[in-house]
């Protein structure tokens, strides 16, 4: 039995970043949770992901060594010891995490919790022993979010021949052929992974096109470039039977007005996440959920119930780590006292990590039009940059849309290499209301990739150069 | 290790403080908390308080001398420890950053969500570019970006809000706010209306409306209630206060404060009463003074004002108030006009209580009379506003049984 100012349910990027910056604000905090610190993130999520995109990147890359006159000799693929690095990265993380709250005085109860009256949290421990703790500030809860199947569908998660991602992050080789139902950020970046890994790839959305949330142009993009690397792409298609096997699925996709049967090894549910509600006491102590599924907060993150607040993927979409780490910021400067800023989720970037990576922020041209905004478009491909020619990573564009009056940056979508970290300097001018006038008039380095933003800026005011 | 004593700003427009007495002597143990020394503030004598714990090693004020806010005036160390460095050095720091030092810039306030901008405006490029075509006049804007940086919405706010429509939702939403108070970025209008009359007749463009109210019912009710025996005595000062409180809970319109860029309507009443001592004017504060009662406000006003006489209120008794009210009454003024009391933009001057010839049901007859004079704030109540509230201060006063309602 321990008092705290305030408790993390849930050590995910919400819940960890929150109790860090709580207890630099002098709080005293805890962090229960039952698994390692990082949460889906860090365990099965974002890092692991993307430690197995850049052993995919160097595969599709080495493809081409002998262009740039190196060449090297026969190339074998071992998704085992891809995976095993993975983890390994994974690990490393996890662990930066409980150095961190050593170093900030965050305590770590390693267990599960429910909530129970008067901010007291009910902990169980691995071997079962039972614990109470009570918060005298505040709750936050920030218990995340978790795979889930497609039983609609058929797709049940049965862990081999369907599965989710948390089974192909540790799969110990790829597999022969992989169907990925659901083509949204994680689906395109495992079809990037085994693609890479030699598994013949089916990527099937039931929306229109790839990447449904971003921009056509970025959707199309992507989709071409996964056709030329042999991903069977299948958009505005519909699962219409499936027959799960020991070892392989048969599907039945209607798809342009055919119909048609695909056999593999295994499928992938990308469907989407579950929040992580249950079991937790919620209904108990009063916090209520909106009609999604999710904890209802209201500006300050509190929940309905008073001194209990909410946090990350468990309180809404988008279910982005740095949305969660952000509001885990925000919810402990607003318990604490202490001066904040509300945060602007307006402008909170989506990354999708394959090959080309795709970043965007703000509206996509689509959406500009349904809200019948004055706006005009600047484009710069990568294939009339310098520095990307150097590379031989000439796929994609810089996109811009503004305001056709004021210049505001209503929306910006980066398709091509290290999009995910070239919408920085957007993001940035888009959070100061910088217009593009601002961003032509800093001078970009050359030669650089983000020349292609100046160039796409210019090109929306109608002078651009290079193109 | 030394702790520097330092004059601290134990008022909040405190500059400078006279020593009147150290209660520690030199070589005295102390340990943090002990009062050092009392200090005389502009606005009252106050305690000066060990910041560290020790030995007072050197005075170095004497009794009775004056020194600015952040000077050393004394060194607390342990017995034999060299202080000659501290002493040889004058310190820049200022009482602001002294530690433990209590402000009351602000007492009625939470910590302001967002600074607010002053002087020179910062803006982002989209603000200006939106402010160029609109008209707006960035300098007289309040930014809610960081930094007071005033950024796309605070532009859209202010073209969405029109002058008295926007003093009209603050009234419509008060039985849901839950807030002190509601800030309401200047609008065009009143910016025009504030800058124009300040050219006019100084910094605060004052203007004052007079109503003469029959205080027979309220005398009344004060010899009734006195009939139930002396505990039930109120003055009627009291009475006007607690009718004063009782209708600035329904208009905050004029239960304001200017801020420069903004007006802050506040949703409590913070009641201010103008106390005359030997020493001069002080206003100390009845805090939420709509919600006591007749006798608790009574009580309240007489322990304040007599706290006042003997120079013993506390910066957080006199700072606060979101309205005032002075009463000459008692020395036979008729009528006369108060000077508003910045950033509150309304104050209440009250007359003596007369008897008078007037005119009622067609008879003449001999009634209580009570002039009453408000001065506006011009910038921020208009006269239809200023004149809407004596409409309702007039009901409560000439029929005190609406108090109970």
């Amino acid at each position: 039995m321990a008092n705290f100012d305030i408790i993390f349910l849930g050590g995910g990027p919400a819940g960890y970043v929150g109790a860090i910056r709580a207890s630099q604000l002098g709080q005293t905090v805890a962090v229960i949770e039952r698994e390692g610190l990082g949460g889906t993130c860090v365990l099965w999520g974002c890092i692991p992901a993307k430690a197995l995109l850049e052993s995919s990147h160097i595969a599709n890359r080495l493809k081409h060594a002998a262009e740039f006159g190196v060449r090297v000799g026969n190339i074998t693929l071992d998704y085992g010891v891809a995976m095993k690095r993975s983890r390994e990265v994974s690990t490393k993380n996890s662990r930066g995490v409980e150095f961190l709250f050593k170093k900030n005085k965050v305590t770590w109860i390693k267990g599960t919790g429910v909530l129970g009256a008067g901010k007291s949290v009910k902990v169980t421990t691995a071997d079962g022993k039972s614990e109470m703790h009570t918060a005298t500030k505040a709750l936050v809860i920030g218990t995340g979010s978790r795979v889930r199947g497609l039983p609609q569908a058929g797709l049940e998660l049965n862990k081999t021949t369907v599965i989710s991602s948390d089974e192909a992050l540790v799969l110990e080789k790829a597999p022969t052929s992989l169907a990925i139902v659901g083509a949204g950020a994680v689906g395109c970046e495992f079809a990037d992974v085994f693609s890479a890994f030699g598994t013949k790839v089916t990527l099937i959305e039931v929306m229109p096109r790839i990447l449904p949330l971003e921009d056509e142009d970025a959707s199309a993009e992507v989709a071409r470039a996964f056709k030329k690397r042999g991903i069977e792409v299948l958009a505005a298609a519909k699962l219409s039977g499936t027959k799960v096997g020991k070892d392989r699925v048969t599907m039945t996709i209607e798809v342009g007005g055919e119909r048609k049967e695909l056999v593999a090894d295994m499928v992938l549910v990308a469907t989407g996440r579950a929040a992580n509600v249950e079991n937790i006491g919620l209904k108990d102590v009063g916090v209520q959920l909106d009609d999604r599924g999710f904890i209802k907060v209201g500006d300050t993150l509190e929940t309905t119930a008073k001194g209990i607040y909410a946090i990350g993927d468990v309180a809404g979409p988008p279910m982005l780590a740095h949305k969660g780490e952000r509001e885990g910021i925000v919810v402990a400067e607003i318990i604490a006292g202490a001066h904040y800023h509300p945060i602007n989720y307006g402008n909170i970037p989506n990354c999708t990590y394959c090959y080309p990576e795709v970043a965007s922020i703000g509206l996509t041209e689509a959406q500009c039009k349904e809200k019948k905004l004055d706006y005009k478009v600047g484009k710069f491909p990568f294939s009339a940059n310098g520095r990307a020619r150097t590379s031989g990573e000439t796929e994609g564009f810089v996109k811009i849309i503004r305001d056709a009056k004021y210049g505001e940056i209503l929306g910006a979508h980066i398709v091509g290499p290290h999009a995910t970290e070239l919408i920085h300097e957007l993001l940035v001018a888009r959070q100061n209301e910088f217009t593009v006038e601002e961003i032509d008039l800093a001078i970009h380095a050359h030669p650089t990739l983000s020349e292609a933003i100046g160039e796409a800026v210019l090109d929306s005011m109608g002078k651009m150069i290079h193109a | 290790m030394a702790t520097k004593v330092f004059m601290e700003a134990l008022s909040p427009t405190m500059e400078e403080g006279r020593l009147v007495k150290w209660n520690k002597n030199e070589g005295d143990a102390v340990k943090s908390g002990d009062v050092l020394a009392e200090v005389e503030t502009d606005k009252a004598v106050m305690e000066l308080v060990a910041r560290g714990d020790g030995v007072l090693r050197k005075q170095l004020v004497a009794e009775g001398t004056t020194a600015p806010v952040g000077s050393l005036v004394g060194v607390i160390g342990t017995e034999g420890e060299d202080i000659s460095a501290l002493l040889g050095v004058s310190q820049p720091a200022l009482a602001t950053t002294s530690p433990g030092v209590t402000r009351h810039s602000e007492p009625t306030t939470p910590p302001a969500p967002a600074p607010t901008n002053t002087g020179s405006s910062k803006s982002s490029p989209l603000a200006r570019r939106l402010a160029r075509d609109s008209g707006l006049d960035l300098a007289a804007m309040a930014g809610s970006g960081p930094g007071g940086r005033i950024i796309k919405r605070d532009i859209e706010a202010a073209m969405a809000s029109g002058g008295a429509s926007a003093v009209t939702s603050v009234i419509g939403h008060r039985s849901s706010v839950i807030a002190d108070f509601t800030d309401q970025p200047l609008t065009l209008i009143r910016k025009t209306i504030a800058r124009r009359l300040a050219e006019s007749i100084g910094p605060i463009p004052t203007f004052y409306l007079t109503a003469e109210f029959d205080m027979t019912r309220a005398v009344d009710m004060r010899a009734s209630m006195l009939e139930e025996g002396e505990e039930f005595r109120v003055s009627v000062n009291d009475v006007i206060l607690k009718a004063t409180a009782t209708a600035l809970a329904s208009h905050p319109e004029v239960n304001a404060h200017w801020l420069g860029d903004k007006i802050r309507f506040f949703n409590r009443v913070h009641l201010g009463m103008a106390v005359a001592t030997e020493d001069g004017l002080i206003v100390p504060v009845i805090f939420d003074a709509d919600q006591k009662g007749l006798r608790d406000l009574a009580a309240e006003s007489k322990a304040l004002a007599k706290k006042a006489r003997a120079r013993k209120l506390k910066p957080e008794e006199y700072t606060g108030s979101t309205f005032s009210v002075s009463n000459l009454g008692m020395m036979q003024i008729e009528q006369f006009t108060a000077i508003i009391n910045p950033p509150e933009c309304g104050i209440l001057a009250i007359g003596a209580l007369e008897d008078k010839p007037v005119v009622v049901d067609g008879e003449l007859s001999v009634r209580k009379r009570l002039r009453v004079t408000m001065s506006c704030d011009h910038r921020v109540i208009d006269g239809a506003i200023g004149a809407r509230f004596l409409q309702d201060l007039r009901r409560m006063i000439e029929n005190p049984l609406m108090l109970v309602f």
